[in-house]
């Protein structure tokens, strides 16, 4: 299987990533070797199998609607790169 | 007492032969001295080590000390440390300062251990051979031309060369067990859910794991009784009591039904690795272990299965780092998109790019059912294969790695062939078992690590099968030229 730099540049947009334009073949490349290994995978029998999205058969557990931890938004904000009277600061969205 | 096991370093603190300040100086001394030939940790946290080395020694002086008291440890720069920076050694996180700790960092400071540092590692765990990181590569104490594998290569090269006795490590496709065989040192993956993931940074969450790197089993196993156990703030963590894992140590071997996997002994696997894993398989057998062979069927594609399932996990988690709550962001950003695209892209290293959109494409319209989807039932086959085996064997034994460590540099350019050193490791991740690497020889001068596999909680019957190979055995304890633990914390200089 053979990913296009169309399909490569797609696909980076999805995930929100920039790719300079000399990255492209590159990813294209290694992406297309990558998709080739996971083509094997046709080679199994799997008509008749439940898909497996856990190791343990384990439901997920649910708790109480309480809180249970104080608001520490100083503490986690130290950590962002632009805040302001506790708000998260990015590009204007709305014009 | 000079192999420094975590055995020792905690009975010489209990006997008072050295204090936790002196010991915790003498592998500071280390560390000072390796960082420059190893590159072994991104963050060394020196002063706050002596002071908790301080309060263990008065918790030791006065009666209250635990096992594992006063004895210094390096975390993993994946799992979370209060006021510490945690970068999983990427320059996403390279100024993140962590506002809480993980569970696991909790429980071992609880349990008296003095951090030292935070370990170097493949960014965001994504790696074989520790050469992803934004920090750089970390040499191989046994070599400092080879790689110590990865994703927990700092881990693995900090134990091997003795910069502390032991080493927090995750296991997401071998992460724990590779760079262990690699290093010459020990190393346990245990359950999926039986160590909590709270506070650990994650990869791909249905696979990622936490354990530990140390010289011996003993030492794994006294490093999982503080480890291990029900954590309600991780969803996945298991409800299941915790054995007494030093206690089973000494379960005799007689009886014992060692499965040997036909398909880890087959082409690419090298000749030299496979003869001391079968004189490995003989030592258990004289210790009255039976053996037969067995057959995985599914088990040849558990790469290919892997790389869809952690992609996809993997470009899930990531969305995270959007460049506004936390981590890096780009300057000047012309609209959110653009901030968004070129934080990312500045924030990430190659690899760890690839995998994201690996993921995104597995995970997008139309591509769901023929990639994810089949993966998991291809998963399925391979978890049936295993459920199957024990049914018939207690545990499964086999190569960690099909070649010894490799050179720095020699599969950075293809990422299937460093995808495919995998290749024995990533079955246990699948199926959420627990499985270890233990020395067992060397090949061309580099260590070579025989891989245990058990049943789902069955971490005390591996400890006790490592154990016994360890009591027959002298691998573990031998350490690279120049870095023999021959030091004397006592000692005015700390040094040797």
């Amino acid at each position: 299987m053979s990913l296009s730099p169309k399909q490569i540049e797609s696909i980076a947009h999805l995930a929100r990533l920039e790719l300079k334009p000399e990255e492209i073949p590159v990813y294209a490349d290694s992406l297309s070797r990558i998709f080739g290994l996971v083509g094997e995978l046709d080679r199994a029998q799997t008509a008749q199998v439940e898909p497996m999205a856990h190791p343990l058969e384990q439901v997920q557990r649910l708790r109480a609607d309480e809180a249970t931890s104080p608001n520490q938004r100083e503490l986690y904000q130290r950590n962002a790169p632009q805040v302001e009277g506790g708000l998260y600061l990015v590009p204007k969205v709305i014009e | 007492m000079a192999e420094k096991t975590l055995a020792e370093v905690a009975a010489g603190l209990k006997a008072r032969k050295y204090s936790s300040v002196e010991l915790t100086r003498a592998y500071l001394a280390r560390i000072e001295q390796a960082q420059p030939a190893l590159n072994a940790l991104v963050t060394v946290t020196a002063e706050s080590a002596l002071a908790a080395a301080a309060v263990a020694d008065q918790r030791l002086a006065d009666g209250t000390a635990g096992p594992l008291t006063g004895v210094p440890i390096i975390h993993k720069d994946i799992f979370c440390t209060a006021g510490v920076r945690t970068t999983c050694a990427s320059r996403m996180l390279s100024n993140f300062i962590s506002p809480y700790d993980a569970t696991l960092v909790t429980r071992l400071k609880e349990a008296g251990t003095v951090m030292l540092g935070k370990a170097n590692m493949d960014e965001f765990a994504m790696g074989s051979s520790n050469e992803t990181s934004y920090f750089g590569p970390v040499h191989n104490p046994w070599d400092p031309k080879v790689v110590p594998g990865g994703s927990s290569g700092g881990s693995a090269a900090a134990v091997a060369a003795r910069l502390a006795p032991l080493a927090t490590a995750t296991d997401t496709g071998g992460s724990i067990r590779q760079p262990a065989a690699l290093c010459g040192v020990t190393g346990i993956k245990p359950t999926y859910g039986r160590v909590s993931r709270y506070g650990m940074i994650a990869f791909a969450s249905s696979l990622d794991q936490a354990g530990v790197i140390t010289v011996s089993a003993e030492d794994a196993a006294m490093t999982l009784q503080a480890m291990a156990g029900f954590d309600p703030r991780d969803s996945t963590s298991v409800d299941v009591p915790v054995p007494d894992y030093t206690a089973e140590l000494g379960t005799p071997m007689r009886g014992l039904r060692i499965g040997i996997l036909t398909e880890f002994f087959g082409e690419g696997l090298d000749p030299a690795i496979e003869k001391s894993v079968r004189e490995a398989l003989a030592a258990w057998q004289r210790l009255g272990a039976t053996v037969k062979e067995v057959s995985l069927p599914n088990l040849p594609l558990s790469v290919p299965t892997y790389y869809v399932v952690a992609p996809a996990e993997c470009s899930s988690n990531l969305a995270r780092f959007d460049g506004v709550r936390f981590g890096h962001r780009c300057e000047n950003p012309k609209d959110l998109m653009d901030l968004y695209k070129r934080s990312r892209a500045e924030g990430f290293g190659a690899e760890v790019k690839r995998r994201i959109m690996t993921g995104t494409y597995v995970l997008s319209a139309g591509y769901y059912d023929a990639y994810y989807l089949k993966a998991q039932r291809v998963r399925a086959l391979i978890n049936e294969d295993f459920r199957r085996a024990f049914g018939e064997v207690d545990l499964l034994l086999g190569p960690t790695t099909p070649t010894v460590a490799f050179g720095i540099g020699d599969k950075t350019s293809d990422p299937i062939t460093m995808y495919l050193n995998d290749i024995y490791t990533i079955g246990a991740n699948l199926a959420g078992l627990p499985a270890m690497s233990i020395p067992c020889g060397f090949a061309a001068g580099l260590p070579v690590g025989v891989q245990l596999i058990g049943p789902h909680f069955s971490e005390g019957r591996l400890l006790a099968a490592a154990h016994a190979y360890q009591r027959e055995t002298d691998f573990h304890l031998r350490t690279p030229a120049g870095w023999a633990a021959d030091f004397n914390p006592a000692s005015k200089a700390g040094a040797k």
